[in-house]
């Protein structure tokens, strides 16, 4: 391994207590996330992003078991803070989140401006007048007019509203702006304005990303590294070039299959099947019903296996599995 | 300049918040979805093609126009527009909202089109208005050579029962309290369609074909218990019902996951092509048409500024906005983290006011000063069935 990690994630998990049973949402995540470093979270609906977001900064919903497994920030796992020291010392201050849909739980009757302060208020103590100095140099940065500081949340467009969450994200400075989906509801040039200030941000302020969606182009617009998530667990993890051209895993392969190019003359390939309940996922490995290129051995749980540095699998053809 | 004049007190023009659609049932979107009938006559003359007609019985069969009239294009649209009525405090009148201001295209029997556009230029207005539940402010929308405005009563139910509707939003098109079962069998009852066991069968044929099988599985479930990939299914399921000559689908795919967006544009591409359907495909995403439509149609601020073969559109696009479109789009590719995409400044104009002369000059980069943003640009054909709106173009 390279650098020590900003964020290490190991073994993670975390479930929900339901009427059915235990929703295993995040089953033993590992991660690692270097400074100024964007880190993609990739997976289809359901497969336990968010969760893995809210389990990072702690925003878990009541039927949530507590999680396990370690995560450091900078060596010190704050996953065993006290609440109120991880109030104080990390979220917000060093991560920061723009959660699922954020930009349509903006408070309709607050100023826009007065809410992208509140987090300097809050977790800095700043004045108002000081922390909405900082919100307006924060809109700058994110392309909105900073005469907009001072309107409600429907006078701005989708995009707009976007902006200024994210906005609200960086005005504490953090080490890790943590974005879950934040351009999933937004038309294509939308998209792409926002991956623009993603990408200028990051060049300038040296901030890590950890950037979580299911949109497999969107995310090639930001990422150093590719986490691909299936079922609760990550099933590869490599760097960019690497995911993007010549994925290991075969989800990944079937994955980039699935996905549209605008030049290309064969259609878009679906994954046969769906994915497993996490009520009750399968024994060996997840992807298994689905995977054509299945032996024996995956009826068995499949070990994370490094195929080079930085780059893992999951999968038994790359665990000594070929037969 | 030359500009339409907005006629916001045509008796089309309609007000936020009141009855604004034509025999649209408040609360129970089945419904408003319209879905016809093939081979069986079971609604009225709108079946032409009369292929093995037979009549599932208990249908009445009520006088309707004949549709019948080889060699002209299924649907036609001139003109068309659809203002709504902007007012405050109910009463004062703002002005009107230009959702749908001058399209024209036809669409062929058995041929399939998308519209492409940002959120809000008009796409499900136009959708809404081809599909009755707003009447045109003017122009005409013509369909198996009736005008739709002069459709009443049966035939219009007729109408309805000829075009099948995918809703954007397949979370809220289906009713959450509602079986499977329920939702299908409502718009075959509301049509008329035959006995309880014609109605199951009718049902599970288009669960079936849909991918839904067994259908008496799918069937006794309520919405939530189902994907949101199978959720789509059953959209696509009920508006196949009535066994349509035209779907238009509106945004179908895009809250869906990758590997989910491909079955479900392949499960309609499918159906188009087995039952020599047209199908009107919308989408704000270009990366989504190249395999599942023959014809692409732009749309910015209520109008279309760019149609042409989907191929021809994507690979030699003529308009700068349909450029602008194609270039924020990317192929997953590593490098793309390391570069600014172009993208033209601001955002699309307020309806309300749109901007004078062509209406992507303010943040046109290929803007022709003292031309484009006086005038309307007029139509170019640099090849027959390609047309743009450009002044690129046309001189
Ligand atoms: N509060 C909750 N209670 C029970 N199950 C939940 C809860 N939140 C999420 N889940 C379930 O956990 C799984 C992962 O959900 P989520 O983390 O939202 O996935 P993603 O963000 O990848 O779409 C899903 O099966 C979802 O239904
Ligand atoms: N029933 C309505 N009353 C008033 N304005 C409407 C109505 N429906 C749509 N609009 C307005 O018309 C414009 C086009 O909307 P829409 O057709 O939904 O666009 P799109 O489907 O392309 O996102 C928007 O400005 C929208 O607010
Ligand atoms: S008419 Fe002028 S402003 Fe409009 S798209 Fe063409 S060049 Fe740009
Ligand atoms: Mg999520
Ligand atoms: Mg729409």
């Amino acid at each position: 391994m390279s650098a020590p990690a900003l964020l290490e994630i190991a073994d993670l998990r975390l479930s929900y207590r339901t009427e059915s049973g235990a929703v295993r949402a995040v089953d033993g995540v590992n991660l690692e996330l270097q400074r100024n470093e964007a880190l993609v979270v990739l997976g289809e609906s359901g497969c336990g992003k968010s969760s893995l977001a809210k389990t990072l900064l702690r925003l878990l919903p009541r039927n949530a078991v507590a999680p396990e497994g370690v995560v450091r920030l900078d060596g010190e796992d704050i996953l065993g803070y006290s609440e109120e020291r991880f109030r104080r010392e990390v979220r917000w201050v060093r991560i920061a989140l723009v959660m699922q849909a954020a930009m349509n739980a903006l408070n309709p009757v607050i100023r826009v401006g007065e809410q992208v302060a509140e987090p300097l208020r809050i977790h800095r103590g700043w004045s108002r007048r000081r922390a909405l100095e900082r919100a307006a140099e924060a809109f700058s940065e994110v392309g909105i007019a900073t005469d907009f500081l001072s309107r409600y949340p429907h006078e701005l467009s989708g995009g707009m509203r976007q902006r200024a969450v994210i906005a609200m994200a960086l005005v504490t400075e953090p080490d890790i702006v943590l974005l879950d989906e934040p351009t999933s509801a937004l038309d294509v040039l939308t998209q792409a304005a926002i991956m623009n200030v993603l990408k200028r941000i990051k060049a300038e302020r040296g901030m890590s990303f950890i950037l979580i969606t299911h949109d497999v182009a969107t995310s090639s617009e930001l990422a150093d590294r590719v986490a691909l998530m299936y079922a609760g667990q990550i099933v590869e993890e490599a760097a960019a070039e690497r995911f993007f051209t010549a994925p290991a895993h075969p989800y990944s392969q079937m994955l980039m299959a699935a996905v549209p190019k605008l030049h290309q003359q064969q259609p878009p390939r679906p994954i046969p099947g769906r994915p497993p309940s996490l009520l009750d996922p399968p024994a060996g490995c997840r992807f298994a019903a689905r995977c054509p290129q299945r032996i024996d051995r995956c009826s068995e749980a499949p070990p994370s296996t490094t195929l080079a540095p930085r780059h893992r699998s999951r999968c038994w053809l790359h665990a000594g599995g070929k037969r | 300049m030359r500009r339409t004049t907005s006629v916001s007190e045509t008796p089309g023009s309609e007000k936020p918040g009141s009855e604004r659609s034509i025999g649209e049932r408040p609360g129970n979107p089945s419904a408003g979805v319209a879905t016809a009938t093939r081979g069986t006559v079971a609604t009225g003359g709108v079946e032409a093609t009369g292929t093995g007609a037979v009549t599932t019985g208990g249908a009445a069969t009520p006088t309707a126009p004949t549709y019948q009239q080889p060699h002209q294009p299924l649907l036609t649209v001139e003109a068309l527009q659809t203002h709504f009525e902007l007012r405050q405090w109910g009463f004062l009148r703002v002005g009107s909202v230009r959702a749908v201001d001058g399209v024209s295209f036809t669409l062929d029997h058995g041929e399939s089109a998308t519209i492409v556009g940002e959120s809000g230029c008009g796409k499900s207005s136009l959708a809404r208005t081809l599909l009755g539940l707003h009447r045109p402010t003017a122009g005409r929308v013509t369909f198996a050579g009736t005008d739709l405005a002069t459709l009443r009563g049966r035939a219009l139910k007729a109408y309805r029962a000829a075009v099948g509707y995918v809703q954007q939003d397949p979370y809220g098109a289906l009713p959450p309290f509602m079986k499977i079962r329920r939702i299908l069998e409502e718009p075959l009852i509301v049509h008329g369609v035959g006995t309880r066991r014609a109605r199951e069968e009718r049902i599970a044929a288009a669960l079936e074909e849909v991918g839904l099988e067994p259908a008496h599985e799918t069937w006794q479930k309520f919405p939530h218990q189902l994907s949101g990939g199978q959720q789509q299914r059953v959209v696509i399921a009920r508006a196949l019902l009535l066994r349509p000559k035209l779907i238009i689908a509106d945004e179908p795919v895009s809250m869906l996951d990758a590997s989910v967006r491909a079955e479900i544009l392949e499960l309609l591409r499918t159906i188009q092509r087995q039952h020599r359907l047209a199908l009107l495909y919308i989408t704000h995403d270009l990366s989504t048409v190249r395999h599942y439509a023959h014809r692409a149609m732009v749309m910015y601020a209520g109008r279309i500024v760019e149609q042409g073969p989907v191929e021809r559109l994507l690979d030699r696009p003529h308009h700068p906005y349909t450029r602008a479109l194609l270039a924020a789009l990317v192929d997953p590719d590593a490098a793309n983290a390391h570069q600014q995409r172009p993208i033209p400044a601001g955002e699309p104009p307020s309806l309300l006011h749109p901007p004078s002369g062509c209406r992507f000059h303010p943040r046109c980069p290929a803007i022709m000063v003292g031309r484009c943003e006086h005038f309307d640009p007029e139509e170019a054909h640099p090849r027959p069935g390609h047309r743009v709106a450009c002044w690129l173009h046309s001189r």
